[in-house]
């Protein structure tokens, strides 16, 4: 019944804080060596079914699993790494008293240089924690999760606060990781950082799993385009084609959104001879997050967003 | 592609060897203690405290009274072991709950009770700093005579009369979380140190707060701390014993809550 060469499982699980609905029958699955990225609105259950994983909470119902066996069992733990969303570290201590103090905690860390090096840290080493800006601190909170060479990380909004040089970089190290082998569970709230790596996407929305499977498959499920142009039209006119879904006029340019981009081109071209920069987009995932979430949540009813 | 994890069974790790494993208690008990003693915010207050009253009450103002001397060396040497227990175990404690920190730790692979052992021992090792400065205060600037015996006893009793007020300190760090930690335990540890005599002695004192003394943990480290200090041969095991029980029992409702609501 369970797949042997998964990392890490949720399954059919339940969670209730009180009255509220955590997650309602969430199965997740984590493969070797694969980035899922899991994706969706606040509230919708991603810390919850992380910190199932990390053993930090138990289900109510269903079973959370690492290798198998019990996320609480400190032996789970070990073929783990973390980086939580928001973790204050003991700010007098200097990056490498940190560095030192986390591989500690694990049977075969890496050596310090190769932490401070898949990070970009190694400037930072001699510092104290808590000079550090919030982009740095961000890096060093990375090499600690990366340190115990584990098999499975968990990546919690990872990139919050940092420039988009030092984001880069950690796209980097993430693809190396997982290139060696690492399992990782991103979270965030860049749809371009799950574009950029991940294998798989699972979306979330009111505690459950709505979608899940490649970032291709994502946006095919998403079937509008998006089309851009100088036109005399004026957006009301184009909204009251049938095919057209939605159109509004900015920065000088008619935008228009549809699933049927070849008619309507063909109708604009008719319509409007002068028509110049002509632009058609597949939706990128940012449209397919959105529209995904906009339809689970006007439809409560679970008709539809059984998906993977 | 997929052959390369082949060095780890389907755990995900290998095994952790002991002397590993002990090393991870050591690094976690020597990175608490960095972490404290490099902060002057935490270490400045503990220390200055008990120091500056004993300077005053117990040199300056003291006109020559040996015995008062001697009798306050103890009881601020009581209030100063105090401070370490309740503020460096409750109010960190109170604050890592608040800022993740504590998260981050259960999701880590820590071994067992090691983030406690951490700040138990830096507790101890704040105690002890703070008792052989009053010590120096006591012999040097007081003059107060003191044998080899009396200062190890005095040593010792900082050392392991800090325990039960790491488990208050404990206790009320799970009940508050954030800032609010420090306001609470001040609320314990200025009234707790004053009812039970280690400002003024217990007999300036109505006989009412006197019966009540017996209740507060520092009531009976200051009994043992008289008795280390040559003011008194009343035995010291009836004291370590209620110590040693309101320490369990403290500790045991700590665990129990930090277990329940993390």
């Amino acid at each position: 019944m369970q797949n042997p060469s998964s990392v890490a499982t949720l399954h059919g699980v339940v969670k209730q804080y009180g009255r509220i609905k955590a997650l309602e029958g969430v199965d997740l699955e984590v493969r070797p060596g694969q980035l899922l990225a899991l994706l969706g609105p606040n509230g919708a259950g991603k810390s919850t079914s992380i910190a199932l994983l990390l053993g930090l909470i138990r289900p109510d119902r269903g079973r959370a699993e690492l290798w198998g066996t019990d996320p609480q069992r400190l032996r789970a733990r070990r073929g783990i790494g973390v980086m939580l969303q928001s973790a204050q570290l003991p700010t007098t201590l200097r990056v490498g008293e940190l560095l030192r103090l986390t591989a500690s905690y694990y049977p075969q860390p890496r050596t310090l240089a190769d932490s401070a090096g898949l990070a970009g840290i190694e400037d930072l080493l001699k510092r104290p924690y808590g000079k550090l800006s919030g982009g740095q601190q961000r890096r060093v909170q990375f090499a600690l999760a990366l340190c115990g060479r584990p098999q499975l990380l968990f990546l919690d909004e990872p990139t919050v606060g940092m420039d988009i040089e030092a984001r880069r970089k950690l796209w980097d190290a993430i693809r190396a990781l997982v290139a060696d082998g690492c399992a990782v569970v991103l979270t965030t709230h860049y749809l371009e950082e799950a574009e950029a790596l991940a294998d798989r996407v699972a979306v979330m929305a009111r505690g459950r799993v709505i979608h899940e499977g490649s970032v291709d498959d994502l946006r095919a499920r998403v079937a509008v385009r998006r089309i851009r142009c100088l036109s005399m039209l004026s957006c009301e006119q184009v909204r009251s084609w049938p095919q057209v879904s939605d159109a509004e006029q900015r920065d000088r340019h008619l935008h228009i959104a549809t699933t049927e981009a070849e008619a309507v081109v063909r109708r604009l071209l008719d319509a409007d001879p002068g028509l110049s920069e002509l632009e058609v987009q597949r939706a990128g995932l940012a449209e397919a997050f959105t529209e995904l979430t906009r339809t689970a949540d006007a439809t409560s009813a679970p008709f539809e967003v059984e998906a993977a | 592609m997929e052959t390369m994890i082949t060095t780890t069974d389907r755990q995900g790790t290998a095994p952790m060897p002991a002397a590993r494993m002990l090393g991870a208690y050591l690094a976690e008990i020597r990175s608490e203690c960095l972490r404290y003693l490099r902060n002057p915010g935490f270490m400045l207050p503990l220390t200055l405290f008990p120091t500056v009253f004993y300077l005053m009450f117990g040199v300056l103002m003291n006109h020559g009274h040996a015995g008062a001397a001697r009798y306050l060396l103890a009881s601020y040497g009581v209030f100063g072991v105090m401070g370490p227990g309740l503020f460096g175990f409750g109010v960190s404690l109170a604050i890592e709950r608040d800022g993740g920190l504590l998260t981050l730790k259960r999701a880590l692979p820590v071994p067992p009770a090691a983030y406690l052992l951490g700040k138990m021992v830096m507790a101890m090792v704040a105690a002890v700093v703070v008792v052989t400065l009053m010590l120096l205060l006591g012999v040097f600037a007081a003059q107060v005579k003191l044998g080899l015996a009396n200062m190890l006893g005095f040593l010792a009793m900082g050392m392991l009369g800090v325990l039960p007020f790491c488990a208050l300190g404990m206790f009320v760090g799970t009940l508050i979380k954030g800032q609010g930690g420090a306001g609470m335990l001040n609320l314990v540890y200025l009234p707790m140190a004053f009812l039970s005599g280690l400002w003024f002695p217990l007999s300036a004192m109505p006989s009412w707060l006197q019966k009540l003394a017996p209740v507060w943990p520092s009531y009976h480290l200051n009994a043992i701390a008289q008795r280390v200090i040559g003011l008194s041969t009343a035995p010291v095991w009836p004291h370590a014993l209620v110590l040693l029980g309101t320490g369990i029992v403290l500790l045991a409702l700590a665990s129990r809550r930090l277990r329940r609501h993390g």
